[in-house]
């Protein structure tokens, strides 16, 4: 579904390597958390995954091109002055969701996310949280076989996170192929049945979660970056 | 072609829609077109410049500035919530996208040439409304290609510091030729002259906006992607 083949990139001069020869797959049904400091290289590979950015080295390849990526990041993508059933539209509307299917499919991720009674709101009278729902839905309104998922816990409060990491489970479980990229093991770990620490462009450590819990994981993650 | 076309609209539609709701960049642009025609308005003589001399370069000057406002809010609204990287992220074509935009840019200078147009006649007395069609096409002529160029620097400035100054310094010399014919060919029209003797500046802006909009769309996505 999703491959990444010996992906490097870099910024700057002297050249700052954002990734140095990442590679790995990833099917439905799987969940693989990025884990890494600020300044790691997370958000250039959900962004080269995605097509944003052309890498240097390496291969990204997404089956189904962009049609079948979803994206929710720390920012929202909506415009504030439309409605939130108007941004679903518009967003529908441009990965060419059948016109009669546009309208049904809105509803019912406003539904499963609890914002059906804010439907006719505009985003820029919804809470972060809410706004952060919109996101999900924004992000799923063209059943995308693939989600990137940048920090999506950024400015989110403990209850707010929570809700939000029970929403994409919900929605995601099984169905699709995940990145999650965060730098916070605790809020991350949950989603995730794959994980890799990235440091300085590179996978430290990439692993099934197995059985480990959240602590076992962040040591293992302080190690490795201590290490890298 | 089709979906080409779609999916412009679409941006379009999104574009005009905010506009619509906030109204900001309007009414902002509407003020500023009064404003400069009021100063220039108090700032003539017209006993040493006759009105129909000068009043096409005053027509014009405001219109190019008006637009400027304009142009300086087409992807500034994109910026919001990254809703550029959206549209990015999104498979919508970036021909779609820049036509899209040149479209909405179009609607919204055009709402804006109107209201100056009507107080540049009341202003300056100047007798348009016998050659009202004929004045609808050369600003339309001309507006196309400023417009055309005006959208893709618009996006080429956009993540620059300082854009909004940034943006008349790059378009200006850009627009100095096509303001001439467009001076030229209002000029003549005002004068009641006959059809040849504005035709070739008119042609000249037909060119140039034939030339600007293939080269924009065609230039946009790398400029964009950047």
């Amino acid at each position: 579904m999703l491959s990444a083949e010996g992906l490097a990139h870099s910024f700057g001069s002297p050249p700052v390597h954002a990734l140095d020869g990442i590679s790995f797959r990833l099917d439905v049904g799987h969940t693989l958390a990025v884990f890494g400091p600020n300044g790691a290289g997370k958000t250039t590979l959900l962004k080269v995954l995605a097509g944003l950015i052309r890498p240097q080295s390496g291969r990204a390849q997404v089956e189904g091109g962009r049609r079948a990526i979803g994206w929710i990041g720390h920012h929202s993508h909506l415009y504030s002055h439309l409605t939130v059933r108007e941004n679903l539209l518009f967003w529908a509307t441009l990965y060419s969701v059948p016109t009669p299917e546009r309208g049904p499919r809105a509803d019912d991720l406003m539904r499963r996310l609890g914002l059906s009674d804010r439907a006719a709101q505009p985003v820029a009278d919804l809470s972060r949280g809410l706004v952060q729902r919109v996101a999900i839905a924004r992000a799923l309104v063209h059943e995308p076989q693939v989600l990137l998922l940048d920090e999506p816990f950024a400015g989110l409060d403990l209850a707010a996170a929570g809700e939000f990491r029970r929403l994409l489970a919900e929605l995601t479980h099984g169905r699709r192929a995940v990145v999650l990229a965060t730098h916070n093991v605790e809020e991350g770990v949950e989603l995730a049945t794959e994980i890799a620490f990235l440091h300085r462009g590179r996978f430290v450590e990439v692993a099934p979660r197995g059985t480990r819990g959240p602590a076992q994981i962040a040591d293992a993650y302080r190690r490795a970056v201590a290490g890298g | 072609m089709a979906e080409l076309l779609r999916q412009a609209w679409t941006i379009a539609r999104k574009d005009l829609l905010l506009e619509f709701r906030s109204r900001t960049a309007i009414m902002s642009a509407a003020v500023f077109t009064a404003l400069v025609l009021v100063v220039f308005n108090f700032g003539r003589d017209p006993t040493a410049v006759p009105t129909l001399t000068i009043a096409p370069s005053i027509l014009w000057v405001t219109f190019t500035f008006a637009g400027m406002v304009a142009l300086n809010r087409a992807f500034e609204l994109e910026l919001e919530n990254l809703a550029l990287d959206g549209l990015l992220l999104s498979p919508i074509s970036r021909h779609s996208l820049y036509l899209g935009k040149l479209a909405a840019n179009l609607v919204f200078v055009a709402a804006v040439e109107t209201i100056g147009l009507f107080l540049f006649a009341v202003l300056f007395d100047v007798p348009i409304w016998h050659v009202l069609g004929a004045l609808v096409g050369v600003i339309a002529l001309a507006t196309l290609g400023f417009i055309a160029v005006g959208t893709l620097f618009s996006a080429m400035v956009l993540r620059t510091r300082f854009a909004e100054l940034m943006l008349p310094v790059l378009l200006l010399p850009f627009l100095m030729l096509p303001l001439r014919w467009a001076v030229q060919a209002t000029s003549a029209l005002l004068a009641a002259r006959p059809l040849s003797e504005m035709m070739g500046s008119l042609k000249l802006l037909a060119a140039y906006d034939i030339v600007f909009v293939t080269l924009a769309t065609l230039l946009f996505p790398s400029i964009v992607e950047e």
